[in-house]
């Protein structure tokens, strides 16, 4: 049997792995195991391999590049990892077709970066009082949307900390308190 | 900190007082971090590694963490150098591959590292002697929030931060845990651990090889997933997998010693005898019979207080350390084979024999 990386040298590690639902095996030669770091999981994940030996074919049928590195379809193909952060927004029909293979959920319930997480509370702030403005209107409540106009003014004027001051005029209306794109939060 | 300092510092990785400390003998978190909308080390240009390089560095020096801390451009470090580093676990194999572009940044009690622009930007680890996993955890996210501030991290709202590898994304996180499990190992009883563990999503995988077969019967267990579930969460799932298993240990050991006392009386008598008196030795037998002595140290046949030597002869036996300690240029592995039995028989010259049970 034949490697699993290089397809020239004789396999002689043989791994396998289960994540929910799923076994996973692949085979690598003692050079292409020594290179991929086999003997620290830390450094080396079968996922890692097998997304560079299978996924690729999903993403690979995308005819995009990233305007930001430009990296492209073939390229994953060739690597098995991604150009940068940007090239999760482009690719993100592919490696949603990956994803669920390689993990236990789809969504991030975890750490979020302090800013973000400003961030967002500050967009579904914004949200609630638009919501509650509009409301008001509807309902012909002048003096509470009113006030609503007053709060959203002030929430406008006072951004929290810096990130303001990096945000583009169209990232400024955020209209969604979770914005389906990372580049909606600009960091 | 230079190199030197670094090499002659011997940590105890098992230090008492440390959790159950006998059968886990280090807990490890790593956490991987990008810079928004910059290319990934493997993407980017020379000289964008090296810019972006450059401000990470000083951006990891600045941590108060780091005070004093050993900080070295890889292209700067030998090629043995970087071998000793990853015998320490203190920078992957991949990371030792690299060299203009990519550095390291760590902490002097080398608990803390940060390899910058291994696979990603930041690849930051906490290692702790024991059994310390939500430790390790908090350490290590205290030096990521307050990067944070400095540097713009790569995050995405669904999909969490962003890996070069989508199989990193989300919390980016990988916990291991290195277990000594010569009980489990001596009544064959891995295959099955491995096969429940697997079962549960971690991964258990021999100090140097896989399967049951792993020197010095040594196994680390980690996560494999990384999105989906919080740090808190999956940490608290391999907490619980791994009491287990030192629960089996235990369990093994408690057997062994009330019926098979005369087999593991030869087995660590016949260890001692090589190990005090041998000329040459591979660097696998030598974990294995170092293995025996640790749990012959466990189990009370030798005096507790040679924990740390055997300890770091656990580190000091594997072939960088060997050659950087002779300060030799080049070794051979038979020239190896007896520098580590001259060591092994220098650092056990006052280990008593064993008591009989
Ligand atoms: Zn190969
Ligand atoms: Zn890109």
């Amino acid at each position: 049997m034949f490697c699993d990386v290089c397809n020239t040298k004789e396999a002689t590690v043989f791994l396998t792995q289960m994540t929910p639902g799923n076994v996973k095996k692949v085979n690598l030669c003692a050079s292409c195991s020594k290179i991929q770091g086999v003997d620290d999981p830390l450094s080396f994940a079968l996922t890692n391999l097998l997304s560079g030996l299978e996924a690729t074919d999903k993403i690979a049928q995308s005819s995009l590049s990233c305007p930001v590195c430009g990296f492209s379809q073939s390229d994953f193909k060739k690597r098995g990892r991604l150009g940068c952060s940007a090239c999760y927004d482009i690719f993100i029909e592919g490696l949603s077709v990956i994803l669920p293979n390689l993990h236990r959920g789809i969504v991030h319930t975890g750490k979020v970066p302090i800013k973000i997480a400003q961030a967002y509370a500050r967009a579904s702030q914004l949200e609630a009082l638009q919501t509650s403005l509009a409301h008001a209107i509807s309902k012909e409540q002048y003096e509470h949307a009113a006030h609503y106009r007053d709060l959203l003014e002030e929430l406008k004027k006072n951004p929290p900390g810096n990130l303001e001051k990096k945000m583009s005029p169209r990232q400024k209306k955020i209209d969604s308190p979770i914005p389906s794109k990372a580049d909606d939060l600009l960091l | 900190m230079n190199f030197s300092d670094l090499f002659d510092t011997t940590k105890d990785l098992r230090m008492h007082s440390v959790p159950h400390s006998q059968i886990v003998v280090s807990s490890r978190v790593r956490l991987a971090r990008n810079l928004h909308q910059k290319p990934f080390p493997g993407w980017a240009k020379k000289s964008e590694r090296i810019t972006l390089m450059e401000e990470m560095k000083s951006a990891v020096e600045a941590l108060p963490e780091m005070a004093l801390a050993f900080s070295e451009r890889m292209e700067n470090l030998s090629l043995l150098e970087k071998q000793v580093l990853v015998e320490r676990y203190l920078i992957s194999c991949e990371h030792a591959q690299k060299s203009f572009g990519s550095a390291l940044v760590m902490n002097t009690h080398q608990t803390l590292s940060v390899m910058i622009n291994e696979e990603d930007h930041l690849r930051m680890q906490a290692i702790l002697p024991g059994f310390q996993l939500k430790e390790a955890f908090s350490m290590i996210a205290k030096i990521d929030t307050a990067l944070e501030e400095r540097l713009a991290f790569a995050f995405h709202p669904k999909l969490g931060y962003l890996t070069a590898c989508p199989s990193n994304v989300g919390t980016g996180m990988r916990v291991s845990a290195m277990l000594h499990l010569p009980g489990l190992v001596l009544f064959e009883y891995m295959n099955k651990i491995i096969n429940a563990v697997h079962k549960m999503g971690f991964v258990v995988r021999g100090l140097h090889g896989e399967g049951t077969d792993a020197m010095g019967n040594l196994f680390q267990i980690s996560n494999q997933t990384t999105l989906g579930e919080k740090e808190e969460d999956i940490i608290q799932r391999l907490h619980v997998v791994i009491e287990q298993i030192i629960q089996h240990e235990s369990n093994a050991r408690v057997i062994l010693l009330k019926q098979k006392s005369e087999e593991l009386e030869d087995h660590i008598g016949r260890t001692y005898g090589i190990l005090c008196h041998a000329y040459s030795i591979t660097t696998k037998e030598a974990l294995n019979l170092l293995s025996l002595i640790k749990l012959g140290i466990d189990l009370s046949l030798f005096p507790a207080d040679v924990s740390h030597d055997v300890n770091a002869l656990l580190i000091e036996v594997q072939p960088a350390h060997l050659q950087k300690r002779a300060q030799l240029p080049k070794t051979t592995t038979k020239i190896r084979d007896s520098l580590r039995a001259k060591l092994i028989r220098t650092k056990l010259k006052n280990l008593p024999k064993p008591l009989l049970l």
